[in-house]
């Protein structure tokens, strides 16, 4: 299987990153694995890390809950607050961490998302823009967890490739 | 107010004062001749970029150069890095599950 190139870019006065990729699915499936927890479970946490849905209310003004679970345990509840969304086409949301209830944990770092799907027949381009509210969000995001995950991620995705 | 990285580089005259001092270190007046704006303005952009610790300053006699830190840029690059590699191992596990959907309906 050819490895799809991502592209990045960067707008770093408005502390936002565009995050750019084609999939190999029509536009209903690659939005269906955006939208239904039961699919973003299976893909949304880099590996080692595991997501888990608690809740999913995917309209405007629904949340999804889940936590990330890491190989010692360790549960960081996140959520995402859906502001707007546009079938098969966008959705926009506030993306934090949050305590169990999926109360906002305000001392902690959070990102607005806009995701815009474009489907070309057999193929979807998917756009996806994070604004942060700050560097030092930025970097916090860096600090928690994430970090840790990288080395290890590798080798698992080293395994994943073998397979094939 | 505080200063940032990300902000410091997002401006494209700073930008421009970077890459200059990147090649050599060079004195306030020296780079103010590279622009056209004012000599007030480009002090004020050295003084963010100093702030932010993308450039230093070395005072030989009455002269003042200034050098690129190209370690502090580094550290943007590396969290970038970071981000990039988060983002990848994503997409790839949703390349799988993408597949597999496929697989199931044919």
């Amino acid at each position: 299987m050819l490895t799809k190139e991502t592209i990045y870019s960067k707008d770093a006065s408005n502390k936002k990153i565009m995050v750019e990729r084609v999939f190999d699915a029509p536009v209903e499936t690659v939005w269906q694995a955006w939208t239904q927890s039961d699919l973003l479970d299976q893909w949304w946490a880099p590996k080692p890390w595991k997501a888990n849905t608690k809740s999913m209310d995917f309209r405007n003004g629904g949340t999804w809950l889940y936590y990330m679970e890491g190989p010692d345990g360790t549960r960081h509840y996140c959520k995402v607050d859906y502001t707007s969304i546009v079938p098969n086409k966008s959705f926009s949301g506030f993306d934090g961490f949050c305590d169990e209830s999926g109360k906002t944990l305000t001392d902690m770092p959070g990102m607005d998302w806009k995701i815009v799907f474009n489907g070309e027949g057999e193929t979807t381009k998917v756009e996806v823009e994070i604004t942060f509210a700050s560097e030092a969000d930025l970097n916090k995001i860096v600090e928690m967890g994430f970090k840790e995950g990288f080395a290890a991620a590798h080798s698992n995705l080293d395994e994943l490739l073998a397979k094939k | 107010m505080r200063r940032d990285v990300f902000q410091a580089i997002a401006d494209p005259t700073r930008r421009a004062i970077l890459s200059l001092l990147a090649l050599q270190a060079m004195t306030p007046n020296a780079l103010a001749d590279h622009f056209d704006s004012s000599r007030q303005a480009i002090s004020k952009h050295i003084k963010i970029l100093t702030e932010c610790q993308l450039i230093t300053h070395e005072q030989t006699g009455r002269e003042i150069h200034y050098h690129f830190n190209s370690k502090k840029l580094k550290e943007v690059d590396k969290w970038l890095q970071q981000f990039r590699e988060m983002w990848d191992t994503r997409f790839t596990q949703l390349d799988n599950l993408l597949k597999n959907t496929k697989n199931k309906r044919s």
